[in-house]
């Protein structure tokens, strides 16, 4: 442990450790650009210049590391001096646009130059101009502004896996960009506007919308995918300006995916404001006591066994819970939250988590995928994946699509077949699972949705047991979900009760009329043809597949405008905030379905959030955990033989996966860049 | 005065052949597995003992960078890496030896290979020499035919490979981390130090980067001992060392002198003298664009080694003398060079890459008097500002010639500024 001094305070810190990491720990501030703690070092800025004695050159300090009894000194004037010299290089070719800049407020550069700039510039020579370019629709590129402190290039690169940006010329000329004029085509573009220390890269979608300081900040959580995204929601007056990641090792570190970062614009699209009932055919707007009394009148109607609920992929527990209870107590066992038909959910907590945690995947030293592509399922989780590669010594191999996953794999094939090769030992890669420390391997619902889902999920329990993946003080076998609601509705049981249905049994059930009623939880991605003449109730937020059959639409509230738990693929229970109030007449989905009860001449016993929260805990204690609990291990999944066909992830279009991004313009123009247009193009488009 | 037999470069014009049967005949390749058989801590103590200084510019004793090489080659192979990209303007001597003493690089890459535990060497040369290239490659092919390198060298039992390669001609990569970076395929950037090359370096293994002629010396230095040419010279500045001389004298050439030789004897002795006579000196550049211009009363006396020439505050540099007479436009001349450095900022770091372009312009104006005499102070202050505060030393590169011009010339620059003045008013 070396020793060294800055600013005449002694400190003691781990070999290695930069002088900057250093003066970060004493609280000595030393302003950067180039410099980013989750990035590699460039030293490229020259901001964080220090004196270190005998040193006949000032120091670059993101980049030196300390040596024992090193004397640093960061506010000598030579030190100013060259702080200054840096910004003033740093301004001549910077253009004075900032009241039109969108990084405006939350500029780097902006602050510190109010430290370390002159009041007024000696460059008298002509500025530099960038030509404009375009990254696609998300990131907007304004490249005059650019200090060439290459964190973009070096994120793109280096944790997204996909090195498409780059800087092209020399000296005074050089650029950064794609070389090739294109869409950057990461999942994760997006935090490269967080990164720019400057304007140079800003929200597409949100450019002159709102200044940073209009904006009210609230620390919320992403549902867009399982991994449970630390977020804050900046909004202004009712709307959601924007969403941003916040900061959180366990789960994205300082990441977003760019489906959650930039689909809020379907937050203001295909709303369901205000309670609707069919007559006649047609959807008829009508007042809550009305369209409650219609559904109310229906339940009290039907026999507890004739009527069904499922909930969708971002249904939040408080919603699930009540409606658990309120199907239960009109005698109703005909509940699911697996709308894909996911075979999972009847074992043990341990088989439907991400039981090493997103964390626990830079431990592991080995990893085996199964019927999934995380690159689209998770792409925040898909990038630690990443992380863990760049350090080498990991081996990975997929059994699945085919597909450029950002980092070297071993593709086994796409059949099931090769997963009884490895349970049973016959097949190489089970040998590198048994050599490795920390084994790990991700299953997706690629594997598991399918009809023989409980089979592979067999399967995968018998390579984590025979290839050691389970073991003291190390779980490797790892659930990756893609619905942020699924693992709360599995903890609280919205599953098929005894000798009720599940989704399948559901639908085929409404389809030959053995079902009467089917309450639809925000559901959308069921086949709703096959509702047949069932009675629908949509209760969500967007106008969506659900809404489009329902005979009664109970407006809900989307994930930003409502207190609400989620529990992540890991089995992270967390909660979202109320950013903005829901639109129109839309409700928090618990209280909806605490009205619907009280219609129904049903006692739910909770009349406020902390009495629903209470229920949680007692439906399940793992409400009630901080961070993930280790779950127990135990007997899950089936035997018998898989089917020969090849396994898929479950999603083709990253973009549009949900009711909010089907609803979003930015999502539609990202799909019609990446993936190609959903729709056929008539002739006179373009 | 060099005497001829102390002269290492003895076909410094071409005379002779080139090829390996001319360059054993001049000595090269006499028994080099006898200098192998002597081990490398012989070798480099004797290179230590010669007290050669890296020919490249920075004048970094040799043989104490040859033992910063971990001493047991690890689980990552060792490398050395000779830096071929001459491209400090006026400087002509590397390609002087690869066009016509090729085998006195090659041999050099072999000992000094050995000397630090390398199986292989890369010769990064200069996009724009073609023919030095293409000579060089001949010579490999002749001492891989010979045996001399390849499958045990020499009969030494050393394994030793060399490839050439060829730059895209930036004159970055002449910077020893940016030619590394360059020759592993990536933009030619300079890398960050710490780490050095001697133990992360050409694809993260501990790695070497000598200049042409500094290897190219050692097969004569470790053949005639490193006492030999330790005695020539001065001391800390001791041995040969290739002059190359360009400008306003009579005969520009290129020409292999003791070190410490005054530099009014080597012009005189060597190039017949400045155009128009010794008085119509105005200045000297004596170590390539990058050191300062000496003016004619310090040119007098001073003498051509690293510490005499950085006691006048300029430097050796690759001892490329560019000589200029009073026809000299001094400002358009140091402007040029502004305008050299600004086009070869790689653009990392924002010192130089923001102040070279801006020190090219308001040096464009000084050369018509655009200007305000305080500029000429806030030009100054700019240099400084680049300075020392980037990673590679191309900020100073650049800063220096501006630094030197306003220290020797400045009476020009403002009369400049006052007669672009006066015609103004007249106008």
């Amino acid at each position: 442990m070396p020793k060294l001094t800055i600013d005449g305070r002694e400190i003691e810190v781990e070999a290695g450790t930069t002088i900057m990491q250093a003066a970060d720990q004493l609280g000595i501030e030393i302003p950067r650009f180039c410099y980013h703690e989750r990035l590699a070092i460039a030293g490229n800025c020259r901001m964080c210049l220090v004196e270190v004695e005998k040193s006949p050159k000032p120091v670059a300090s993101c980049a030196m590391p300390v040596g024992e009894g090193m004397v640093v000194k960061t506010d000598t004037p030579t030190v100013l001096k060259a702080r200054k010299g840096v910004m003033e290089f740093l301004l001549i070719n910077h253009p004075l646009d900032c009241p039109i800049c969108d990084q405006g407020g939350e500029c780097d550069l902006q602050d510190e130059a109010m430290a370390y700039g002159g009041d007024r510039g000696r460059y008298k020579e002509e500025k530099r101009a960038v030509k404009e370019k375009s990254y696609g629709p998300l990131v907007k590129p304004i490249m005059t502004r650019c200090i060439h402190c290459t964190r973009c290039v070096r994120f793109i690169t280096d944790v997204a896996g996909v090195p498409e940006l780059g800087g092209t010329f020399r000296g005074e000329h050089l650029e950064i960009g794609t070389y090739v004029e294109k869409a950057l085509s990461s999942e994760l573009s997006g935090n490269i506007i967080d990164l720019c220390p400057v304007g140079a890269l800003t929200n597409k979608p949100y450019a002159f919308t709102a200044r940073s300081w209009e904006l009210k900040k609230t620390e919320s959580v992403d549902v867009f995918d399982a991994v449970g995204a630390n977020i804050r929601v900046d909004t202004r007056g009712n709307q959601v300006m924007r969403v941003i990641p916040r900061v959180n090792d366990e789960v994205n570190e300082e990441w977003l995916g760019d489906k959650s970062r930039f689909a809020v614009d379907g937050l203001l699209r295909q709303r369901l404001d205000r309670p609707y009932v069919r007559k006649d055919g047609k959807l008829v707007a009508a007042s809550w006591g009305e369209a409650l009394a219609v559904v109310a009148d229906k339940l009290k109607s039907l026999d507890g066994g004739k009527i069904a609920a499922l909930a969708g992929d971002m249904a939040d527990a408080e919603a699930m819970v009540a409606a658990k209870d309120l199907f239960t107590k009109l005698g109703s066992a005909n509940l699911d939250c697996r709308q894909d038909g996911a075979r999972i959910g009847t074992g043990p907590r341990a088989s439907y988590l991400f039981n090493t945690g997103i964390a626990g995947i830079e431990e592991a030293d080995a990893l085996l995928l199964i019927g999934t592509n995380p690159r689209k399922e998770a792409p925040v989780l898909n990038a630690r994946i990443r992380k863990r590669y760049t350090k080498g010594k990991f081996p990975i191999a997929s059994v699945g699509p085919r597909t450029n996953l950002t980092y070297k794999y071993e593709h086994l094939g796409a059949e099931a077949a090769v997963l009884t090769a490895i349970a049973d030992g016959s097949h190489p890669f089970a040998a590198t699972l048994k050599a490795a420390q920390k084994p790990m391997l991700v299953i997706g619902q690629g594997a598991l949705s399918r009809l023989d889902g409980d089979i592979l999920l067999g399967l995968a329990r018998k390579i984590a047991e025979t290839c050691g993946l389970v073991k003291d003080g190390w779980n490797g076998f790892n659930v990756l979900h893609t619905a942020a609601a699924r693992v709360g509705g599995l903890d609280l049981g919205f599953l098929p009760g005894s000798g009720g249905r599940d989704v399948e049994a559901i639908l085929s059930g409404a389809e030959k009329g053995e079902i009467g009623l089917v309450y639809l939880l925000g559901a959308d991605e069921i086949d709703t043809k096959r509702l047949g003449q069932a009675f629908v109730v949509y209760q969500g937020s967007h106008g969506d597949a659900g809404a489009h059959r329902a005979d009664v639409i109970l407006p809900g509230a989307a994930y930003t405008e409502k207190d609400a738990t989620f529990v992540n693929t890991e089995g992270r229970v967390q909660h979202t905030r109320l950013a903005v109030f829901p639109p129109g007449e839309a409700k928090e989905d618990w209280k909806i379905l605490r009205a619907l009860a009280e219609q129904a001449g049903v006692a739910l016993g909770y009349d406020d959030l902390a009495g629903v929260r209470a229920r949680l805990v007692e439906v399940n204690p793992v409400f009630a955990a901080e961070g993930p609990a280790v779950a127990a291990w135990g007997a899950f999944g089936a035997e018998g033989q898989p089917s020969s066909d090849p396994l898929e992830s479950p999603i083709d279009n990253y973009y549009m996966t949900d009711p909010i991004s089907r609803a979003s313009q930015t999502m539609a123009e990202c799909t019609a860049t990446f993936v190609g247009c959903a729709h056929k193009r008539t002739g006179t488009n373009g | 005065m060099l005497r001829d037999q102390d002269r290492i470069f003895t076909n410094l014009y071409g005379l002779h052949d080139w090829r390996l049967s001319g360059a054993r005949a001049r000595g090269d390749w006499d028994d080099t597995k006898a200098i192998i058989a002597k081990g490398r801590d012989w070798i480099i103590d004797e290179m230590k003992t010669s007290g050669l200084r890296g020919r490249g510019g920075a004048g970094f004793p040799t043989g104490m960078k040859w033992s910063f090489m971990p001493k047991e080659v690890g689980e990552r192979p060792h490398y050395l890496v000779v830096n071929a990209d001459e491209g400090e303007p006026g400087t002509c001597k590397d390609r002087e030896i690869m066009r016509f003493d090729p085998h006195k690089l090659v041999e050099g890459c072999l000992v000094a290979s050995f000397a630090m535990g390398a199986h292989a060497a890369y010769i990064y040369i200069r996009g724009e020499f073609v023919r030095e290239a293409e000579h060089l490659q001949v010579a490999i092919d002749e001492a891989y035919a010979a045996g001399l390198i390849g499958k045990n060298a020499c009969g030494s039992g050393w394994d030793f490979d060399l490839y050439v390669h060829r730059g895209g001609g930036a004159y970055v990569c002449g910077e020893e981390t940016a030619l590394i970076q360059s020759l592993e395929g990536k933009k030619g950037q300079p890398r960050l130090k710490p780490p050095f090359p001697a133990g992360v370096g050409l694809y993260g293994c501990p790695t070497t980067v000598n200049n042409v002629e500094s290897i190219a010396v050692a097969p004569t230095i470790l053949r005639r001992g490193g006492a030999w040419f330790g005695g020539l010279g001065r001391p800390k500045n001791s041995g040969t060392k290739l002059f190359c001389i360009s400008g306003h004298v009579e005969r520009p050439c290129t020409v292999e002198e003791e070190m410490g030789i005054p530099l009014k004897e080597l012009i005189e002795k060597h190039c017949g003298g400045v155009r128009g006579g010794w008085d119509n000196l105005l200045g000297i550049i004596p170590g390539g664009s990058s050191v300062p211009v000496l003016t004619k009363d310090i040119c007098d006396t001073v003498l051509m080694d690293f510490d005499s020439l950085r006691e006048v505050r300029s430097g050796l540099g690759t001892a490329a003398v560019i000589v200029m007479d009073k026809s000299t436009d001094i400002v358009r001349a140091i402007t040029r060079l502004a305008k050299f450095y600004k086009h070869e900022s790689c653009g990392q770091c924002t010192p130089c890459r923001e102040g070279t372009g801006w020190m090219w312009r308001v040096m464009e104006r000084l050369c018509v008097g655009n200007a305000t005499v305080d500029e000429i102070d806030m030009l100054e202050e700019v240099t400084r500002q680049v300075e020392g505060h980037t990673i590679c030393a191309l900020g100073d590169a650049a800063a220096w010639p501006i630094q030197g011009l306003i220290r020797s010339f400045r009476p020009e620059l403002e009369r400049r500024i006052a007669e672009a003045r006066a015609n103004a008013r007249a106008a």
